[in-house]
């Protein structure tokens, strides 16, 4: 079937459905197409909290600049300035929305200190920030009325002359292919953690936004930049948020040490994450390590701090590791974690495709540069989803209803066909996926070369030979979820290419980027973002743009 | 470690591996739920590992067609709740060895839930109850301005954290006993969500809202059997919510209900008689003077006449009554007259 709308938004999370709550705002018909349920979606896993200079002495400035230094000057300093002066504001629409945000002892809302942070100002609701917030906003689009396409999948985005005018979706519970067409859609369909193995991302974080906008022809900026979250759970990979160690908790060695003193000795464990998993990568690789771990404790925190501030990952390490923090330290690595790269977007999320804007992960505007601080991921959803939606919703005023998109409807169904009828060769998405995901972790990981990275270039094209061959293991139409991960694969594969080519190509070591070849940071000749467009015959084109310096030159960072 | 994994299937374009079995029927109150076709499945994994990790398991290197809803692994995102041995649980946060019964560990959609394949299940009624409740804030004017919050104490935050930490997987409602014998019930979660607004400082509606609640299907409805409390895996324990609701809804007057008269009804007896008189509770319950009410607990009336288990007609006092109404003195409140 076909349904039109004025605005599309793919995927609803934070930044989905905050993008669709402000089209919708804006007088637009705006849908939400989502492969899970809404609060399924991975905003629930954000623990910590959320960025603002709210409180009395703090400024924006001063969140900008830590924000700037965090990215290790990496982020264009016109769009951290805008996000971090609309920060305030944001996060207090969303306490009057009904946040149930931590209080001071006066009522206001309370923080507590984060990493990369030179003054406490992450807001938080318990270790559960994120899913306080998916919820009220769902409750919110609930009540605004928001259409859902619930349990779609999107295979393709539908072009009209060089203009982006919808999706195909695959509906789970039907099997049946839609095209979904809209006057601009917005692509906030999230991370990609399972190209990495471990992550601490969901299984749902399969990259479909960035490998869908590629397709499309807008360009990856800065896909070399993935952070390593210092503290994941030995063996599942879990995340166990960064406020433990806002809270006051300890990084140690086997010796019992607080390493973090030889590597950020003001700071200590609340420097950046690519800082902290750096040290923890050498400490683990100098043999300092509990079988290929470090400690987290958080024990002289005390039972009540524990069981009141951090009970989600009391829980988790309880639960999946047997180990009661309020007794004994748990072994933690780092593991994948985020994505700093992503859809090339201006700051009203705006692509280099008409009619197509990205926001939230899947988007790079750029704030987060070469490392995004802790609680900052949050706070971009809300401002850049708010943007991307009130942009959309101008932008489709004066646009035509399109009305072609029936010959791309035909294709992907003749395309998804060729793939359910594919025969059984041996190979399975699970074991090239798998098989992705560690090499990737390899060799595109913390330390990073050339021969390593070669060397994956070279095993991606393998895999892509193998993926040629994966068959469906299931040939029905209800719920038919092996061909969406074998579709999801596709993706993943694509958006590898993309890691690895931007890490080849910069030559230096800069925030999550460290080249044990090219260990200093140089601005003279990297201080710029590399994009990638793709080209369907041959390699991606490669670009760069300059990075926007406003007020902070580049400086020595240390922590 | 090697696990015995009985899956429940059910696929509506009715495929199955020949090794499943015959279709099982449910018994009562979920008879009209589609029959199952159990398959077996044996699986190597840790002995930590959960009810979660071998489904992916079999999913991922046994048999494609299995389907099951996952994402976060870590009990966060709500996809995975299912039946496992019979009650409702999230599959990863169930320990195979601690649910491993006579050898093997049975997983199924709940019968209570309309299914779509396997351990895939329908939502609607859990979504359509959840929006019934009206669950947003209803903002209480003034709103402060853009860069100002709502002054409140923390203690009344932290109040409602407890339904906020819900991650509507839906193992209370498949397994209310309420909502199996009564579609109309809003339902464990629901209500606790109702409870988070009704009880937040920042809502301007706390009065239409409890009133809302009072009626047919809401907060009355729940018959304290405890299931949502001990299948929640999130510590929400629903029915403490609703408890708390009846306390405000009581207070703001809403006593013209069933519930309340129950309840009265019930207190009333006790403190006059140190016992339940059981002939007079339900007659009070109704309403002296909801005539159609009453004539239509007469059938249950007759029937418990037949199964002789109607109450003597003269109700005795206990002993030492006296000593019962101090009680009710001391404790004080709306039960003491």
């Amino acid at each position: 079937m076909i349904f039109d709308h004025d605005v599309l938004v793919i995927g609803a999370g934070l930044a989905g459905m905050r993008s669709a709550l402000e089209a919708a705002r804006n007088g637009a018909d705006v849908a939400i197409l989502s492969k899970v349920h809404p609060v399924r979606s991975h905003s629930n896993a954000a623990q910590g909290g959320i960025n603002a200079a709210l409180g009395e002495g703090d400024s924006w400035e001063s969140h900008a600049f830590d924000t700037v230094k965090g990215s290790d000057y990496l982020a264009d300093q016109d769009a951290v300035e805008l996000m971090c002066e609309e920060a305030p504001a944001d996060v207090i629409e969303f306490e009057h929305m009904g946040v149930v945000f931590y209080r001071d002892d006066e009522g206001k809302l309370g923080t507590r200190a984060f990493g990369g942070a030179s003054q406490a100002r992450t807001y938080f609701v318990g270790d559960i920030t994120g899913q306080a917030l998916l919820m009220t906003l769902y409750d919110q689009i609930l009540k605004a009325g928001v259409k859902v396409y619930e349990e779609w999948f999107a295979t393709s985005l539908y072009t009209e002359d060089g203009a982006c005018r919808g999706a195909v979706g695959l509906e789970s519970i039907t099997g049946e292919l839609h095209l979904l067409r809209a006057k601009a859609v917005v692509d906030a369909a999230g991370g990609c953690g399972r190209l990495y193995e471990p992550s601490t991302n969901a299984l749902i974080c399969t990259g479909d936004g960035y490998a869908l906008a590629y397709r499309a022809g807008a360009p990856l900026m800065d896909m070399e930049m993935v952070q390593y979250h210092p503290t994941t759970l030995a063996g599942s990979g879990f995340l166990m948020t960064e406020a433990a160690r806002g809270e006051g908790a300890y990084l140690l060695n086997a010796n019992g040490d607080r390493f973090m003193k030889a590597y950020a000795p003001n700071k200590m464990e609340l420097a950046s994450r690519d800082v902290v998993s750096r040290a923890e990568a050498t400490e683990i690789a100098q043999g300092r390590g509990v079988d290929g771990n470090v400690l987290l404790d958080v024990r002289h925190l005390g039972r009540d701090v524990i069981l009141k501030k951090l009970p989600q990952i009391h829980e988790v390490a309880l639960d999946y590791i047997g180990i009661d923090m309020i007794k004994e330290p748990v072994p933690v690595r780092p593991g994948m974690h985020y994505m700093m790269g992503g859809v090339k977007t201006d700051v009203q999320g705006a692509t280099s495709v008409p009619g197509l804007y990205a926001a939230g992960e899947v988007a790079c505007v750029s704030v987060h540069g070469g490392n995004r601080l802790g609680a900052n991921s949050l706070l971009d959803t809300i401002v850049f989803g708010r943007r991307s939606g009130k942009a959309a919703a101008a932008y489709v005023r004066s646009i035509e209803r399109a009305r072609g998109g029936s010959a791309l409807l035909r294709s992907e169904q003749e395309r998804l066909g060729a793939l359910l009828a594919r025969p059984y060769k041996g190979e399975t998405h699970a074991k090239v996926r798998l098989d992705l995901a560690t090499m990737m972790d390899k060799y595109v990981g913390v330390y990073r070369d050339e021969a390593g990275l070669q060397t994956a270039l070279d095993e991606l094209k393998t895999l892509r030979r193998r993926y040629e061959e994966v068959a469906v293991g299931d040939k029905g139409r209800v719920f038919n979820q092996a061909l969406q991960f074998v579709l999801e694969l596709g993706y993943l594969l694509d958006i590898g290419e993309t890691v690895i080519r931007s890490a080849l190509l910069r030559k230096e070591s800069r925030g999550a980027q460290s080249r044990t070849d090219y260990p200093e940071r140089n601005d003279a000749e990297w201080l710029k973002h590399i994009l990638l467009t793709r080209d369907s015959s041959r390699e991606p084109r490669v670009s760069y743009l300059p990075v926007t310096i406003t007020r902070w030159k580049p400086e020595v960072r240390t922590y | 470690m090697q696990f015995t994994i009985e899956v429940g299937r059910y696929n509506p374009e009715g495929t199955y591996a020949p090794s499943a079995s015959a279709p099982q029927e449910f018994p009562v109150p979920w008879d009209k739920a589609p029959p199952r076709r159990y398959q077996t499945y044996t699986v190597d994994l840790p002995e930590h590992a959960v009810v979660l990790d071998a489904l992916i398991e079999i999913r991922e290197y046994q048999d494609e067609s299995l389907a099951v809803r996952c994402a976060c692994r870590s009990a966060i995102c709500g996809s995975c709740a299912m039946w496992i041995n019979g009650h409702a649980h999230l599959a990863c946060k169930s320990k195979l060895q601690a649910f491993t019964k006579d050898g093997k560990t049975r997983v199924e959609s709940p019968p209570s839930m309309p299914v779509i394949r396997d351990l895939v299940w329908g939502m609607e009624p859990f979504w359509k109850k959840h929006h019934a409740v009206t669950p947003w804030l209803e903002p209480k004017q003034p709103v402060p301005g853009p860069r100002e919050e709502y002054r409140v104490a923390n203690a009344a935050m932290d109040n409602l954290v407890q339904e906020v930490s819900c991650i509507n997987c839906g193992c209370c409602l498949m397994d209310c006993e309420s909502f199996a014998i009564n579609d109309n019930f809003l339902g464990p979660h629901a209500l606790a969500k109702a409870y988070r607004y009704a009880a937040d400082p920042r809502d301007a509606t706390e009065k239409q809202r409890l009133g809302s609640y009072s009626g047919n299907g809401g907060i009355w409805d729940c018959t304290h059997c405890y299931e949502c409390v001990q299948q929640c895996p999130k510590g929400v324990a629903p029915l403490e919510q609703i408890l708390k609701l009846r306390k405000m809804a009581v207070d703001a007057g809403f006593t013209n209900n069933a519930g309340t008269r129950h309840a009265d009804a019930f207190a009333e007896s006790v403190r006059e008689s140190g016992r339940l008189n059981e002939l007079t509770l339900m007659p009070k319950s109704t309403g002296f003077f909801n005539i159609v009410g009453q004539l239509q607990t007469l059938p249950s009336a007759i029937n418990m006449l037949r199964a002789g288990k109607l109450p003597p007609i003269v109700h005795h006092k206990i002993p030492g009554v006296q000593r019962i109404k101090t009680i009710f003195q001391r404790i004080g409140g709306r039960f003491k007259k």
